[in-house]
């Protein structure tokens, strides 16, 4: 996949997302900064409760009312170069941002589906809310089908219950196509289906990206899914992206001990016999983190400096970026382990 | 030796709407103490079913099961009873299957005393103290009096695993025992896994969707491939994976992405004749992969049902009547090679 390092389409700067509970404030995304460019695909990997699912939310300004979003702001590039700060946008713009400029798929179709109405009917709302008519709508829905291997006419008139799982995630993808947003939101697209499900999932998404060149952001815990079709992978923890490059940066030449870590802990079908380890402990408590560096309770590389102050972000060749003291260790251990595999 | 299960032709239905729904057919399986084997499929292929058979929760509708060599039926209630404690089930959801009413060790103890597992209160407590020890959540005080909801869902399961082992089982049927925990931690509960195997002389059946999953954890042991209620491929876990014979198997095998970038964007894909699965309700005749399969031979697959046996080349058996032939499916599938997407 290549895309266009030259044109972002949407730049994350510093964005922090807290919670207030009873016990205090849950800092569940911390000074997170990345550019999303015009045809990437960027994959958020890291255990559940890293921070993926806030990140993605904030993103849509689809929090819960309890969050408080603070940073420098999101910037949204839209096709004719105009930019705007999502952060700053009213709810009737956030409204047309949504599905016009970014759209969301997200895990478990049948919860995003309504029930009691046919496929056509979501199509036609959804495209009437952002003043596109009806016969557009249909002609535009019937060609999305086809492009997710559907029977357009034999879906359109179909109930979400009349489809297979797998079936109404690509109704949901192909509707979230529906207005040529420039941005595809995923959270965890191919969770819960079946082997040849999520097959099929991911191939349609390979050539509907291919076909349309929209970008994605795409959080799943299968590192094999974001092996497959990321461009670029950001490793979160404790709500910061830790590691951040090209995909075959991060996993053949891991700078970060989690992002080996996770690694480590991923049973491959290809590799013979394989020895894997679990990471030790479990993530840290929002609310009150750990000092310095938030993984160092679990890494096996830390050293003193680690549990005193927090590894600043570097970056090194090839727009790849780490936050860790024992990166060298990292690296060579990475290079050790992963080889990159002759195709 | 004597396998510590065996299945002949087992069937097994439901009824839904007046409709049989013909989940199970013609299982054979047999399964030697202190194995590791491995049900794999996807949804609706029979495996939760099977590892419900054999973990003596659900009868046959057809054919019989044998432990050590017996029919079940000929067990009396007595010993019936003492059957089941032999075969545990653990349960793929540690936030449903753990009572959020009571305490870990209120959980442990109700069968050490219901089954008289042990003496006195002194005892229950100590073997409680003993389980927690053995699925490694210590120190064991810190975790007898919370409660399931104080847990992470890896400790949970681990909760799981322990109260299995209270009845002193022989063989434990773990039906995705892992997949709703974080794959950080998944690792170490299979070694666990492992380790008590090795140390209290378990059977395991494992049941997962997850074929990595399964490689590793049945590395040393076998894995049974299930599609539509039937096995299709069985075999030394190292042979299926390495050599797949069925075209399901195959299939599977060639889908399932890699946590490698290289190799996953240079995996052989073989392309399905179809995606939909068939019904249970309106299973394909002859060989039920058929309308899917990328090696479909007319009138040969769609008229006569393939069994599982030897195939010629191969170390494992499977149910597919061009390879039993000994044709190389390559061959047998010239119509269909442009399917092969590279």
């Amino acid at each position: 996949m290549t895309y266009d390092r030259n044109h972002v389409v949407l730049s994350v700067r510093d964005l922090s997302v807290t919670y207030q509970a009873e016990r205090g404030r849950v800092r569940a995304a911390s000074h997170v900064s990345f550019d999303l460019h015009a045809g990437e695909t960027l994959a958020l990997i890291g255990e559940s409760g890293c921070g993926k699912t806030t990140l993605n939310l904030a993103l849509i300004r689809q929090l819960p009312k309890t969050a408080r979003t603070s940073g420098d702001g999101v910037i949204y590039t839209y096709r004719d170069g105009r930019q705007a700060d999502i952060l700053k946008f009213s709810d009737r713009e956030m409204r047309r941002y949504l599905w016009s400029e970014c759209s969301m798929v997200f895990q478990g179709a049948l919860n995003s589906l309504n029930p009691i109405i046919r496929v056509s009917d979501m199509v036609y709302d959804t495209a009437k809310a952002h003043g596109i008519g009806r016969d557009e709508a249909h002609k535009r829905a019937l060609r999305l089908l086809e492009q997710v291997r559907l029977d357009p006419a034999r879906v359109m008139r179909s109930y979400p219950h009349e489809l297979s799982g797998g079936m109404r995630q690509r109704v949901l993808l192909a509707v979230s196509l529906l207005l040529r947003p420039q941005i595809v939101i995923m959270d965890e697209p191919t969770t819960a289906v079946d082997i040849l499900t999520q097959r099929s999932i991911l191939d349609v998404l390979k050539q509907l990206r291919e076909e349309l060149n929209f970008s994605v952001i795409f959080i799943s815990h299968d590192l094999a899914v974001a092996a497959e079709i990321a461009d670029t992978v950001a490793t979160m923890y404790a709500g910061e992206i830790v590691e951040i490059g090209p995909v075959n940066e991060v996993f053949y030449r891991s700078r970060h001990a989690y992002t080996l870590s996770l690694l480590n802990a991923a049973p491959r079908l290809s590799a013979g016999a394989e020895t894997l380890e679990s990471i030790p402990g479990k993530p840290p408590d929002l609310i009150d983190p750990p000092s310095g560096c938030k993984f160092h309770e679990r890494c096996a590389f830390a050293r003193e400096v680690c549990s005193q102050t927090p590894p600043p972000l570097i970056t090194y060749d090839d727009e790849h970026q780490a936050s860790c003291y024992e990166t060298e260790r990292v690296l060579a251990q990475s290079e050790v382990t992963r080889k990159v595999a002759a195709p | 030796m004597t396998p510590i299960i065996e299945l002949r032709g087992v069937h097994r239905t439901f009824v839904k709407d007046r409709q049989t729904i013909p989940v199970l057919q013609d299982i054979n399986l047999s399964i030697e103490p202190n194995e590791i084997i491995c049900l794999v499929g996807e949804s609706g292929c029979g495996k939760t079913t099977t590892g419900k058979i054999i973990a003596g929760l659900l009868e046959p509708s057809g054919g019989e099961m044998l432990v050590e060599g017996r029919p079940i039926s000929s067990y009396s209630g007595k010993e019936r009873s003492a059957l089941r404690r032999q075969l545990q089930l653990v349960h793929q959801d540690p936030f449903a299957s753990l009572n959020p009413a009571h305490t870990i060790g209120d959980i442990l103890s109700f069968p050490l005393k219901r089954h008289k597992m042990v003496e006195g209160s002194a005892g229950v407590r100590r073997r409680i103290w003993e389980l927690l020890t053995m699925v490694d959540l210590t120190p064991p005080g810190d975790i007898v009096n919370k409660y399931p909801h104080q847990l992470s869902g890896g400790q949970r399961q681990r909760v799981s695993i322990a109260r299995s082992l209270t009845v002193q089982p022989r063989l434990i049927v773990a039906d995705e025992a892992v997949s709703m925990v974080d794959v950080s931690i998944r690792i170490s509960l299979l070694k666990m896994l492992h380790e008590l195997r090795d140390r209290l002389g378990l059977t395991i059946v494992f049941i997962t969707h997850d074929l990595a999953l399964a490689k590793y954890f049945a590395w040393e042991g076998r894995i049974a491939v299930m599609y539509l209620g039937r096995i299709v491929e069985i075999g030394r876990t190292q042979d299926v994976i390495a050599a797949p014979q069925h075209p399901y198997t195959r299939a599977l095998l060639a889908a399932v992405p890699e946590a490698d970038p290289e190799l996953t964007r240079h995996k052989h894909m073989l392309r399905l004749r179809s995606d939909d699965i068939p019904k249970l309700t309106d299973i394909p005749p002859g060989c039920a992969f058929h309308p899917r399969c990328p090696f479909f031979v007319p009138g040969l697959c769609d008229e006569t049902l393939p069994h599982l046996t030897a195939i010629p080349g191969a170390a494992q058996h499977a149910a597919c009547l061009p390879l039993q032939r000994g044709e190389a499916l390559q061959e047998a599938a010239k119509a269909a090679a442009s399917g092969y997407a590279g």
